[in-house]
């Protein structure tokens, strides 16, 4: 177990004004189970790099010390190890055994001592599948756990976790919150975690450091809507590839309606032909009023000024090279970007490029795009993700005044709180077999 | 029970089979090449790959040979002897040769990649040939993310549209936006690969430290035959081509 301690650290990346973070003092006791908490940008993902010896020093400017054990971090990679949020591009081999040996390989550990580790730290976090499982075949939660598995099989002093689960749904998040508590009571590690929802991370620690701002805990108040207006959208028979769920619905304005279920139920396949950007299948269909043709075969820009869309990953969207630019696309009224910008705290980045904001920041230029457009229906797909309960605010703020004005909101989210404060109705998916869903209200 | 040439070394069999290819790729006698596939075909048992699957993969290769038979026999030189006559066109000899050379260069380049396993290749290249493991790993773990990419494009296409941007009956804008969005596509690929290699230098990979496999390869003298045959058969068939000309 290894005792950490940052003394006045600051760390600036290369190229960039702002300090990441600054005059940073912190100490951790040996064996101690640390929760990192703050806002996003606050420097938490720089302060675990840090610790993990991944900030080259060619990649930036350092200021004060961060050392591991009494000595630099970068000298003690070995007894470090660190999990990131995104499962995709952690895992480097196909078959999940060799994936977990992978680190051990690295440190030249002897073949015959190798897959006895292996087995151990499968069981540590008590993964189901045997060695030869196709990594590419496993659920988010389950490739994360092969992750964590990855990491503890080096035995390491100091474990960091860079919000583990905030790219999974619930169930994901709770399959890794579970493999931690179970593989926590085995391991001799240092532990510290960085993650938004403090509910959720509090039983696998045993103190919290907040950076920055204090913060305040996420209230979740319920906003009525205004009461449903006119239709915007109606679907009839849509059938959701693969899930057997056929849907029919009806999206009006001044309602939000919510969408619901676990991953590969159809949800974001759902919002794509609600949105206009797929062509439903036969008999399925998606008719507004007053149109002849179906919003698919709508020409592209009239399309964003009637039905605006928001992806799950908000850098699919970007198109431009500055923040303001990216809002002006299509000749909108730099009156009404400035106001965008303004609302939604962007004014300060209006010239920075939208690939270099944080992920916060990112989901509210991808909002603020869709809006530029003054559409009438505006479909989100997961807008809370990974959001920091500032943002979190803002944004159900923000969405709840855009319903109030009378647009109509379809929002595809995994997120509970988001379903008890906007929710007007709602729509659950799950993997079914053919059969139409029932809609009730909330 | 594992097929035999699936269970065999994946640089053996890599070399096989290039050794083959370049023998079948200095001849366009038909009657080499045919006998160039023949033995292919009479191997095949050995990869355990069943009917079906041979088809699925191999139609294409069938398709375009037959293409390419179609365009020589009705737009090619007229030159050397002719064949035969199929519906009232003759058919030359070189015709059928670049046919036939298609389907028997084809058909080992994708029995090995049916049959080899890239990781594999990648512990075998590194213990047998000592290529640099961070660069054998390193392809291995870049080429996992290869299948995202197709999937990546269709949003990053969707998302343009959702934008407002299409392109219409314009056949420039749509060169334009292809570019556009390929390059969104290369950006994430980038930002993608630095995550990955973060990663992967966190769990210690390319430290300077002497590195173990978990995984035993062994090239035996098994593997050694299926070099020693490719060798011998590509020699056969080049001997041939001298003999029957």
């Amino acid at each position: 177990m290894s005792t950490v301690e940052f003394k006045g650290f600051g760390w600036r990346h290369a190229g960039r004004k702002a300090w990441a973070v600054r005059h940073f003092d912190l100490r951790i006791e040996h064996g101690e189970r640390v929760l990192l908490a703050g806002a996003s940008g606050a420097g938490k993902s720089t302060l675990l790099a840090a610790l993990a010896g991944l900030l080259a020093e060619d990649s930036g400017e350092q200021e004060g010390e961060v050392l591991v054990d009494g000595a630099p971090a970068r000298q003690r990679r070995a007894g470090t190890g660190i999990v990131f949020q995104d499962p995709q591009t952690q895992l480097v081999m196909s078959r999940c055994g060799d994936d977990v040996a992978f680190g051990l390989e690295n440190r030249g550990v002897a073949r015959d001592e190798i897959w006895p580790r292996v087995d151990a730290a499968l069981a540590a976090v008590g993964f189901p599948y045997d060695r030869d499982r196709d990594t590419a075949q496993l659920s988010g939660g389950e490739q994360q756990r092969l992750a964590i598995a990855g990491v503890l099989v080096s035995q390491p002093r100091l474990l960091l976790l860079d919000e583990p689960t905030a790219n999974l749904d619930p169930a994901g998040a709770q399959l890794v919150r579970a493999a931690l508590a179970k593989a926590l009571h085995e391991v001799d590690a240092t532990m510290i975690l960085v993650e938004h929802r403090l509910e959720d991370a509090l039983t696998l620690v045993d103190r919290v450091v907040t950076l920055g701002e204090e913060q305040e805990p996420l209230v979740v108040p319920h906003r009525p809507g205004p009461g449903a207006g006119p239709v915007l959208l109606t679907a009839e028979r849509l059938a959701l590839r693969h899930t057997g769920n056929v849907v029919d619905e009806v999206v009006r304005a001044g309602e939000a309606l919510v969408v619901e279920g676990p991953n590969g139920a159809g949800k974001s396949t759902l919002a794509l032909l609600l949105g206009g950007l797929t062509k439903p299948a036969k008999p399925g269909r998606v008719h507004a009023p007053g149109e002849r043709r179906p919003p698919h075969r709508w020409r592209a820009s009239k399309l964003a000024g009637r039905i605006g869309s928001v992806f799950q990953n908000p850098e699919h969207q970007f198109v431009t090279s500055t923040v303001r630019d990216e809002l002006l696309l299509g000749g909108r009224d730099p009156k009404v970007v400035d106001d965008l910008l303004s609302r939604l705290r962007l004014d300060r980045l209006a010239l920075a490029n939208p690939y270099t904001l944080s992920g916060g920041e990112q989901r509210r230029l991808s909002v603020a795009t869709a809006l530029a457009a003054a559409p009438d229906l505006l479909i989100l797909d997961e807008p809370t993700f990974g959001q920091d309960p500032r943002t979190w605010r803002e944004l159900v703020d923000l969405l709840a005044d855009l319903r109030d004005e009378g647009r109509g909101l379809v929002i595809v989210t995994h997120d509970r709180d988001l379903v008890r404060a906007l929710g007007d109705r709602r729509l659950r998916l799950d993997h079914v077999g053919d059969r139409r869903l029932r809609l009730d209200r909330a | 029970m594992t097929a035999w040439l699936r269970r065999r070394d994946a640089t053996a069999k890599l070399l096989a089979a290039a050794l083959l290819t370049a023998a079948v790729l200095s001849t366009v006698d038909p009657f080499v090449t045919a006998v160039a596939i023949g033995v292919e075909l009479a191997l095949l048992p050995l990869t355990g790959l069943s009917a079906a699957q041979l088809w699925r993969r191999g139609w294409p290769l069938l398709l375009s040979a037959t293409v390419v038979l179609v365009f020589t026999v009705l737009l090619g030189a007229r030159t050397g002897p002719v064949v035969g006559t199929v519906a009232g066109f003759e058919v030359h000899e070189p015709a059928l040769g670049y046919a036939l050379r298609l389907i028997a260069i084809g058909l080992p380049g994708f029995v090995m990649f049916a049959t080899i396993d890239p990781t594999d290749l990648a512990d075998s290249l590194i213990a047998h040939v000592k290529v640099p493991p961070r660069f054998a790993i390193g392809a291995l773990a870049a080429f996992r993310l290869v299948p995202l990419l197709t999937d990546e494009y269709r949003l990053i296409r969707l998302a343009r549209r959702a934008r407002g941007i299409d392109a219409g009956w314009n056949p420039v804008a749509h060169l334009r936006l292809a570019a556009s969005a390929t390059f969104g596509l290369l950006v994430g690929a980038i930002r993608r690969g630095i995550r990955l290699a973060t990663a992967m230098e966190a769990r210690g990979f390319d430290r300077g430290q002497p590195r173990t496999s978990a995984r035993e390869t062994r090239f035996g003298w098994s593997d050694g035959s299926v070099v020693l045959a490719g060798a011998t058969l590509a020699a056969a068939l080049i001997l041939l081509k001298f003999v029957h000309t």
